[in-house]
Parts: C-alpha cells; structure tokens; sequence
C-alpha cells in the first residue's frame, strides 16, 4: 500500500526547493528563466534584465533568483531576521496579463502555500528607485501578517513613461522560507535535504560566514579613499561612454548596426558598480546627508543616462 | 420604475482612498441622474465598497426620461415664406427641427413675426444615457495617485478595471469602461469563493448575491463585524479591552471583503520594552489592535482583523504566523532599545553634527546651538515674569532634544522621535524634568493634541520652533498657497497654542526676540505669526471674523489677551448700545481719513469754547479714559467694554448736534483733536470700527 501524504504530515519545502517549484511555474507560464545577474545589485530590479528590458515596446516575460546586497542591513549573521545579502526571485510580466494577480496567488499555491488556511492582503505600497528615475504603484502582500512580496505595476524607468508597463512581482524568498519551515531564524532556514540520509543543510551552513565576514568588511575594513577612487574611476568611464553614446545616437549618418553595437550594457555595469560602491560607503558612515543627494545625483545621472541611450539604441534599425 | 446598479472591479484599492472615491461615485451617478431626469421623487441611492470594488445602487429609477415639447424660433416670417410659398431658409430650418415644412407655425415676437417650430422630444432611455455618460463620470473620480495599466496608456485610475457589472433591473446596461464591456458578472472574495464569476440576476439582489460569494459590500456593516468581533475576542481576557483606535479601524474596514478577527499572544517580556514602541510597532507596522488589561496597562496580547473566515484549526495557524512577524519585530525594537543604551545620549551630542536639518543651514549640532541660545532668553524672560521652573533642566532638554535622532531605535520608527529621547533620558537617570521636556517637545503636533503640561517641554517647544521658522523663512521656504513642505504653519499655530494654553508670560514679541530675528525677515515673521494667531482665534475659537479683526487690530501680541478681550466682546456686540458705539467709532475713522486726506490740522479740543454737546462729549472721555484703562490692565475687559457703551448717549448727540468739519478751522480743528482722542482712548481692548453692524 503507497504511503499518503497528508498535507500535515509532508515536511515543508527546502529553500531550494521553494527556489524550483517557484521558477517551474513561471516556466510553464512561458518565462524565461534567467541566471542571477553576475555584477553587485541591491535589488532584482536593477538587474538589467528588468532595468533595461522594461523600456520599449517589446514584450518579455523572465524570471531570476537575485541575490541582492544591502551593506548597511548586514549584522554580523546575529539578527535571526536581517542580512547583507537576501534572495529575490524578481519576475517581470511585460505586459501583465490581466489575470496577473490571480497567477500571483497561484505561484504561491505551487509553492505549498494554501490560501485557504490563510490571512492574504494586497496592501499600498508604492515602489520607487530615485537613482534609477523609475517608480511605480503596487501593493506589499500580506500573509498572516508577513510582507512576502512587493507586486508594482512600473511605469516609470529611466525617468521615461513605459509603453507598455510591466507587472514586477519580487518575492522574498527567506522570508517565505522561515513562514513556510515555521523557523524563527533565517539561518535554521532548511535550504537542502539529502533524500537518502535526510541530512540538512541549513541556511546557516551555507551562508553563515558570509553574512559575518562581509558585515566585518562592509563596517569595518572596507577602505573609504579607495571605495572613493573605485567609485570615481568607474563613473569616469561610464561617463566617458556616455558622452561617446550621446554623440553617436544623435549622428544621423551612423549607421544601426554603428549603434546596436555601441556597449551600453556595460556602461550599465558601471553604473551598478558605483550603485554598491555607494552602498558600501554608505555602511560605513563615510557618506553624510549633505553629500548623500549629491552623490545619489552622480549615479541617476549614469543609470539614467544608459537607459535614455538604450531606448534610442533599441530603435535603431 | 426601475434599480440601477453599477459596480467598478478593480484591483485592491488602497484602503486610504476608498472611502472618497466612493461617496465621490454616488455623488456623480446622483448628479447624473438628477441632471437627465432619471430619479423620481422617492428614489434612494445607496454607495457601496470593498477593496476591489466600488458601487452603486439607485433604487427608484427612471427606465426613460418623459417626452418633451419645445417651440423653436426660426428666421423672421418674411424670410422664410415669400408670397406664401417656403424659401430654402425656411426648408432649412424645418429640417434642422425636424418637422415637416408644412408644420411651421407663423409666431408674433415684440421683434415682429418669426417662424416656429413645435419640436417633440422623445425621453431617451436611461440605458441609453447611463451607457453614454456614466464612463465619463467614472473615470473623472479623484484619486490621490493614478496610474496607466494598457498598452498606448487609454486611461489612468487608480489600479486596474477588471470587471463592470451595470444592470437596470436584471437588464445589463451596455457600457464600456476601460475596455471592458460591463456585464451582470461580479466576482467574490478571492479566496472563500475563488474566480469563478458571481452572477448578479438583479439590480436589487446585489448585496445578497455578494454575501453568498462572501463579501459583505457593506461598509458600515464591516465596521459593525469589525467592532464586534474586536469586543468577542477580547473577552477570552478577563477584564481585558481593546484599545479604541478609529483611524485604524477604517483603515482594516477598508482591507477586508470578509472580516473576521484573531487574539494572539506575545511573550510578557516584551511589556519591558515602552508601551510607545509596542504599540506603534503593532498599529503602524502591523495594523493590530493593542490590548488594554483591567489596571490599563499593555497586555501581551494583539487583535489581528483578516480578511477571511477562520475556524479552530485555521485561527492556530494564522495566529501563530501573526504572533511569529510580531515577535521578530518586538525583538528588534529590543534589540535597538538594548543597543542604544550603550551610548547614552549625553554622549550623542557630537554624533549630532553628521546628521543634516538643512541642507543650506546646517547639522542638527547647528540647531541645537541655536534653539539654546533661544531657550536662554526666552529662560530669561519666564524668568523676569516670576513663573517658576528648572532652567538647568530646561538647558539640558533643549541640548539632547534631538540625540535621539542618531538612535537605532528612532531610526527604525521615526514616529516617535523625541518620545524615544524621552524614554532613554528617563531610563538614563537624566532626571524627569529633563526627560519629559524631551518627550512632549513635539506636542501639540495638532491643534487637538494637549499642548507639554510642563513649563520646560513648553519653553522646548517653543524654542525649536520658532528658530526653524525664522531660519526657514530666512532661506526663503516661507509658505505658499497650499504649499508648506517643512510644515512652518503647524509649527507656529503649536507656539500660539501654547502661548494661548500655558501660564507663560510670554507674547509673540518675546518669542521673536529671544529668535534673534531681525529686519525683513522680522517683518515676514511677525506678519506670519499674526496670520496664525488669527486662524486659531477664528478657527479654533470660532470667534466670528469682524470681532477677530477688531481685537487684532487693538493688539495682536499677547496671546491670551487676545483671547479674553475677544471673549468680552463676543458677549457685548450684540448689544443696542454697544452696536451704536461701533457705527460711532465707524465714523470717526472715516472722518478723521477725509480730514487727513484734505490736509485738515487736527488741534486740540482743550483750550477753545466748543458747543455743550461737544465740551459733553470731552468731560465723559476724559472721565472714562482712566477707568477703562484701569480695568484693560486688571484684564476685567467685559467691565471695561460695559463701561465705554455708556458712552453711546454723549456719543450720539454729539455727531447729531454737532458739524465736526466745521468751517472754522479752530473749531475744526478741535473737533477732530476731540473724536481722535476718543477714538485712541477706547480702543485698546479692540477697535470698534472693524464690528459688522446691521
């Protein structure tokens, strides 16, 4: 006789596996799945995979794990509820179906999550990333009183109005970990299980040291003259290419394959460098509020400025 | 007779907006259907919402407007019938009113004779109205921030439309929102009913058919769960209540289709942590309702109102997931409350210089420089005016009012900004003077808040105050219009309340003294404190505008005389004699304007014989003149105010009897020498001349 699982019974899904059932789905609903993006973010959003994929008029639809460093949140891996460095699965639906939302609730349900058992709310929550000249309205999801995902409607990037817009829905994943395992830390989070030993592995063991040895240099050894030269020496050059993009953009006998080849997707990824360099200057108190919009000011003018480039560059030809 | 119902779809309206948006939608669909003559006498509109839907349902409905007889006036007689037969003028007009030239009428007009036209014109339907004007109307509702959902960006609402329900009683009524053609398909709670559409047969079925798919469209009805349920589960604590908090019951009002409502527990050694922190920790963070136990203090309990049904079983689990995200978050405010202690805030004073108050004037370890050097004359001032208080303690408040602002804990929960300096003063032995100073220095945030019940939290919040306005007004951010980004008009009606509300013997130009403003930028000020003082004393007084006037014009310094002398002649102005005073002093104004606009000398009325209504008119002023005064210094204005009416018999013969501008200029002169000192004699308490008379 097979053995029945019962919903009580099964034991909850490791972070993984959440990671698995998560991507499977947005899969089955024609996502592409990509990897994380490989340069430093502080969100999935930034990425350019939403960053620059939501300007335009083409559709896409894509799905990613991202990890996403937050310097000053980093805690020595001692606050059970906060890290440097968490995981969004960050999704884009460009356009959003119109069934969207209830596509939402149903990637929770294929993630264990029976709505039925419990409390769900759609909350404001309107989302903005100044130095990205991008903002758009939503809601936080309410679970049983946990905020487990930001769902925005963008509809400005770049600093430019989307035509179409995109539905970003940016799920948490350790907090949807620690609800669904019942566990209080992040770090008894069950991240894998050996299906032959039932031997876990825990969020701990797998990030544990980071948290600590990156919260020890983000706060303490991370070297401000030098984070400061980093910074200049990448915004000079994403400045430079800028300027070379601007120029040529606006050159009438360029041809577009003179403009499609122009590299601004590696501008942009100098613009995020001096985005986590900030970060980091920003944890280590080197920043003061009088220089802080100032400095935010240098890098909306690099992320904004690829985005604007990246719209004439996507119409070329 | 017919029911209209109409019900938007849309995705979760934020909870703030709802309530607007839909009396707004009844408010249009009432002033649509009253403008087309749709609503019969005894119609009744009812408003609905929930998250995701707003509606309307008119009962007594019109199902078309009543035919309708107009005559039109066409081209003159003449014009149009030549030797009796039709021109093409006349065939024209015929033709635009649609009647048959042979039904023109021939109509006499003072003008001369003109050709009419009886037009009948059929009522059109109310589908068809509704149809053609309501989209209209729904999508010129306010919302506080729109947004675009389809491709080319056709329309911008709050969140997207989903579905449309319009019926006329079980007929559907074709019009089109957003693209969608509305239908009779609702949709019920998300999760207790699922997507499948929920059929509304008729108009009038539209609360039941949604109650059956468990959403209660009802807003007073929710709040009525709501309410109960709060009372039901507070009962499973002996002696227990729950903490009465409206804005937050609108607020889950607003977040719910099915409400219903979960008790949990916290461990009891959060009640360590200040009730402050918990409690904004569970409203503001949370949207859970504090606890109150029998003594009044904080029971390690939270009310939680879902959106869902629960029974046994689902309770524990929602419960338990509630009680886990306020338990992480009671941890970290522990966390941050522990963590702040280790540098008392004495020692936060220099940290102060890295955190910006204002970009173009400086850190806060600027501000706080300031607002000591305000707080010392102002300190002096109390001081001279021998009202009691603990200046050491007062300098202390005003030098770690702001450290708070470098704490983990302030910075977790900006809210209570300057209640957490209080709290650690406090837990830091810096003694309860200092401590409460520190604490109340932000009350009254609003004009119904209480204003620091103690002498150091008043002169503390005096002092920050009015150095942030004249350093704003300095920088040019003085208010505009509607603008006020830094908040300067409530910080100025806080220093009139509590100038007005205190026992502090201070005006309006002590506070600007001890300012250290000067110039133009004192001239801004004081204009703007006297705006404020005029808005509390008729907004907030209710003292009618012309007693406001007269009582500023007097004197506009001292606060709470300002309010007693308004208070006396609130109670006189009615009076015969008093109304008669007021038209006196009228005139002497104007008349002493003429006299100045002509060039006239004003003399005196001292050494010249002048008629005996006049030389009357001078020996009851100069009589009165002393008394009155007497009685302005003892504050007893409603004596003082008595005394001047009888004035009003000496008053009235004089200006009978007597030609002021009288063409000797002697006499003249003496004359207006006589009226002017009356006129500066009696008006200290208010100047009369603002009083509307019949």
């Amino acid at each position: 006789m097979p053995v029945i699982q019962t919903a009580s019974t099964k034991s909850p899904l490791t972070f993984q596996d959440l990671l698995f059932r998560l991507q499977s789905f947005w899969a089955e609903r024609g996502c592409v799945l990509q990897q994380p993006y490989d340069v430093e973010v502080g969100a999935g959003t930034m990425a350019p995979e939403t960053f620059l994929r939501v300007l335009g008029p083409k559709p896409y639809k894509v799905g990613y794990a991202q990890p996403s460093r937050r310097p000053a949140d980093g805690r020595y891996g001692e606050n059970p509820n906060r890290l440097f460095k968490h995981t969004q699965f960050q999704l884009i639906l460009k356009p959003p179906p119109k069934n969207v939302q209830e596509l939402y609730l149903e990637s929770l349900e294929a993630m264990g999550i029976d709505l039925r058992q419990h409390d769900l709310k759609f909350e404001e929550d309107n989302w903005e990333w100044p130095a990205g000249g991008a903002w758009g309205v939503g809601w936080q999801v309410m679970l049983d009183g946990l905020e487990i995902t930001q769902f925005t409607y963008f509809q400005q990037c770049g600093g430019m109005d989307l035509d179409p817009i995109c539905a970003e829905l940016t799920y948490g994943m350790e907090r949807i970990a620690q609800f669904l395992q019942d566990v209080d830390s992040i770090y008894d989070i069950v991240w894998a299980r050996d299906p032959e030993t039932g031997a876990a592995a825990t969020y701990g063991d797998v990030r544990l040291e980071e948290e600590l040895q990156f919260s020890v240099y983000n706060f303490e050894y991370a070297d401000v003259p030098r984070l400061w030269e980093h910074f200049n020496s990448y915004e000079a050059e994403a400045q430079a290419l800028l300027h070379q993009a601007g120029a040529l953009m606006a050159d009438e006998k360029a041809s577009a394959a003179d403009k499609k080849r122009f590299p601004l997707l590696a501008t942009y990824e100098l613009a995020l460098k001096c985005s986590n360099l900030f970060n980091l200057l920003d944890a280590r108190g080197a920043i003061s509020v009088t220089e802080r919009v100032g400095v935010i000011g240098r890098i909306r003018n690099l992320a904004v400025g690829v985005a604007k480039a990246y719209a004439v560059q996507q119409e070329a030809g | 007779m017919s029911d209209f119902l109409f019900e938007l779809g849309l995705e979760e309206i934020p909870a703030r907006m709802i309530a607007g948006a839909e009396a707004e939608l009844g408010r249009r669909v009432n002033d649509l259907l009253t403008r087309e003559r749709l609503l019969t006498e005894d119609a009744a509109l009812s408003t609905y919402s929930t998250p995701r839907r707003l509606a309307v349902l008119a009962e007594g409905v019109r199902s078309r407007q009543e035919d309708s007889e107009e005559q039109l006036t066409g081209p003159s007689w003449k014009v149009a019938f030549k030797d009796g037969a039709p021109t093409s003028a006349a065939e024209a007009f015929a033709k635009k009113a649609g009647v048959a030239v042979a039904d023109l009428e021939k109509i006499a007009t003072p003008k001369g004779e003109y050709v009419g036209a009886n037009v009948k014109r059929l009522g059109r339907s109310a589908a068809e109205i509704l149809a053609s004007d309501l989209p209209k109307e729904v999508f010129a509702i306010y919302w506080a921030k729109n947004m675009y959902w389809r491709a080319g960006k056709p329309e911008r609402m709050v969140r997207p439309v989903r579905w449309v329900v319009a019926l006329l009683d079980s007929e559907i009524v074709p019009l089109e929102i957003a693209g969608i053609a509305a239908g009779r398909a609702s949709r019920g709670h998300r999760v207790l009913h699922g997507e499948a559409p929920v059929a509304v047969e008729a108009a009038s079925a539209y609360v039941d058919t949604l109650r059956a798919a468990s959403v209660v469209v009802s807003v007073a009805e929710r709040r009525h769960i709501i309410r109960k349920a709060l009372d039901a589960a507070t009962r499973a604590v002996a002696g227990a209540r729950w903490r009465e908090d409206e804005p937050l019951v609108e607020t889950v009002v607003h977040l719910t289709e099915w409400p219903s409502v979960i008790l949990g527990n916290f461990e009891a050694k959060y009640l360590e942590l200040p009730e402050e922190v918990l409690v904004t920790v569970m409203r503001d963070h949370q949207k859970y309702f504090a606890v109150e136990g029998a003594n009044g203090k904080l029971a390690a309990c939270f009310l939680a109102v879902l959106n869902t049904k629960v029974d046994g079983e689902g309770a524990a689990i929602i419960r338990h997931g509630n009680a886990r995200v306020l338990r992480a978050r009671f941890k970290d405010a522990r966390f941050f409350w522990d963590f702040d202690q280790k540098t008392p805030l004495t020692a936060r004073v220099e940290s102060l210089k890295s955190v910006t108050f204002q970009k173009e004037l400086g850190s806060y370890a600027w501000k706080t420089e300031q607002n000591l050097a305000v707080a010392r004359v102002l300190a002096a001032t109390v001081k001279a005016g021998s009202v009691a208080f603990d200046e050491a303690a007062l300098l202390k408040a005003v030098e770690l009012a702001k450290t708070d602002l470098t704490t983990g804990l302030v910075k977790e929960f900006t809210e209570l900004q300057g209640i957490i300096g209080g709290l650690y003063a406090r837990a830091q032995g810096l003694g309860e003077r200092v401590a409460l100073a520190i604490y109340e220095q932000y009350t009254p945030a609003s004009m119904e808040e209480e204003i620091p019940p103690s002498i150091e939290g008043q002169l503390l919040g005096i002092a920050d105050r009015i150095q942030t306005i004249v350093a704003m007004f300095g920088i040019g951010n003085a208010p505009t219009g509607s603008k006020d980004p830094f908040a300067l008009r409530r910080a100025a009606n806080a220093i009139v309340k509590i100038l007005a509300e205190s026992d502090l013997p201070l005006t309006l130009s002590d506070v600007l003294a001890a300012s250290g403003a000067d110039g133009a930028n004192r001239d801004q000020v004081v204009t703007f404190l006297r705006e404020r003082l005029h808005f509390y004393l008729k907004d907030i007084y209710n003292f009618a505008y012309d007693v406001v006037n007269a009582v500023l014009a007097a004197d506009s310094d001292d606060v709470r005389g300002a309010i007693a002398r308004a208070e006396a002649l609130r109670a006189v102005r009615g009076s015969e004699d008093f109304a008669a005073i007021s038209v006196a002093f009228k005139r002497i104004k104007n008349i002493v304007r003429q006299a100045a606009e002509k060039g006239f000398v004003i003399g005196s009325a001292t050494r010249i014989q002048l008629a005996p209504e006049a030389q009357r008119l001078a020996e009851a002023s100069a009589s009165l003149a002393p008394q009155v005064a007497r009685l302005r210094e003892q504050r007893a204005y409603a004596d003082a105010l008595a005394l001047i009416a009888t004035l009003r018999p000496v008053v009235d013969t004089f200006f009978d009897k007597v030609l002021v501008l009288d063409p000797d200029e002697k006499i003249r002169g003496a004359h207006l020498g006589l009226i002017d000192e009356v006129f500066r004699n009696f008006s200290g308490i208010a100047d009369f001349s603002e009083i509307v008379t019949p």
